[in-house]
């Protein structure tokens, strides 16, 4: 019987592949079986990425995707899609009565803007098969809780779940399925933009405030989008998962 | 900012603690105020009026109002 679990001879497209989640997802992915386009600013770091990609036929394409320019170009580059993972993101910290309207259209821009025009760009330029599977990493944060000075990001956040079900609809007559998914605290590099605030003491804090004693690790989401990228959830669209260790329990 | 205009605008973040109970060596973290949301409001307020950044870690180090406003001097 064939594997319904297998990405084999599927493209699939991660953007913030040179770190944390996205990195850990690209590699997953090539672990089965797919051919994965690695989309990140930093070339070194997509390059490590690369090299730790199982299989052949990968793909490295480095650019800033605030820039409508450098999506253009990256989407001119693309081959045709079976799967995308929309992973690409920022964190921020600011109170509501502090908000500044820069950084809030900074993270805006990078967290629901771009993956939306970059989506738009790739649909408009059929890069994106019948059957494909996309999906958007959410948060907890801003659907399911939140804490203070992080009402920003947690907008951003719930952004990107409202619009997965429009998008889920729109695409649903070409059989190409949209989901959401939501981590808890996930230990990547992102982890450091709270850390300034949280210090290693209450961050241990908030590690045993997660029923399974410990935040996530990379792969815990990856073998998500893993799933979801495959044939097995051919009947999933619209759906948004939550993924936290138990965190949103109680 | 002088430490007086420091100590003025640090009570004004504050909605539940009387002004008066704010001084220069007013030791902050034993508010019962004091908490996520009003330690950001300080690193926000330094920003604003220092351009600044303060960490979580430096809130964590000083003691009074005051050690804060000779730390934000510092940096
Ligand atoms: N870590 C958590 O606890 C957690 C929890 C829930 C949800 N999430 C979400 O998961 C996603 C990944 O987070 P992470 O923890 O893996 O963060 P991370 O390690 O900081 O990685 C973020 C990735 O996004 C890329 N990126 C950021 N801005 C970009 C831009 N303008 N153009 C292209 N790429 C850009 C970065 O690329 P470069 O480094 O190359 O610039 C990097 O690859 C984010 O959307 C985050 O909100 C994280």
């Amino acid at each position: 019987m064939e594997n319904p679990f297998s990405l084999e001879g599927k493209f699939i497209l991660v953007t913030g592949a040179s770190s944390g989640i996205g990195r850990g997802t690209a590699i997953a992915c090539a672990q089965m079986g797919a051919k994965v386009v690695l989309s990140g600013r930093n070339e070194t770091r997509l390059q490590e990425t690369l090299a730790s990609l199982a299989g052949e036929g990968h793909l490295v394409l480095c650019g800033d995707l605030n820039s409508e320019e450098t999506r253009k170009e990256i989407v001119d580059k693309m081959p045709p899609l079976n799967g995308v993972v929309y992973c690409a993101g920022i964190s921020q910290i600011q109170t509501a009565k502090f908000m500044d309207q820069l950084s809030l259209e900074g993270i805006f821009q990078t967290n629901v803007f771009s993956p939306l025009m970059l989506n738009s760009l790739l649909l408009k330029k059929k890069k994106i098969q019948k059957n494909a599977s996309i999906i958007f990493i959410s948060s907890i944060s801003g659907v399911y809780r939140s804490q203070v000075g992080e009402g920003g990001y947690g907008a951003t956040k719930a952004a990107l779940a409202g619009f997965a079900k429009s998008l889920a609809l729109e695409l649903s007559a070409q059989g190409i399925r949209v989901n959401t998914i939501h981590p808890g605290v996930v230990e990547t590099p992102l982890l450091e933009v709270s850390n300034g605030t949280l210090g290693e003491e209450e961050l241990e804090t908030l590690r045993q405030k997660y029923p399974l004693k410990r935040f996530g690790k990379p792969q815990d989401i990856a073998y998500c989008a893993v799933y979801l990228l495959s044939d097995a959830s051919g009947w999933m669209t619209g759906s948004n998962i939550l993924i936290d260790g138990g965190f949103t329990l109680k | 900012m002088t430490l007086d205009e420091f100590v003025t605008a640090f009570a004004e973040e504050f909605d539940e603690t009387p002004a008066e109970q704010f001084k220069a060596d007013t030791v902050y973290k034993e508010l019962d105020e004091w908490g996520s949301l009003t330690a950001l409001s300080i690193v926000a307020l330094t920003m604003e009026n220092f351009g600044k950044k303060i960490t979580g870690a430096d809130l964590r180090a000083c003691n009074t109002i005051e050690d804060l406003f000779n730390l934000i001097q510092t940096k």
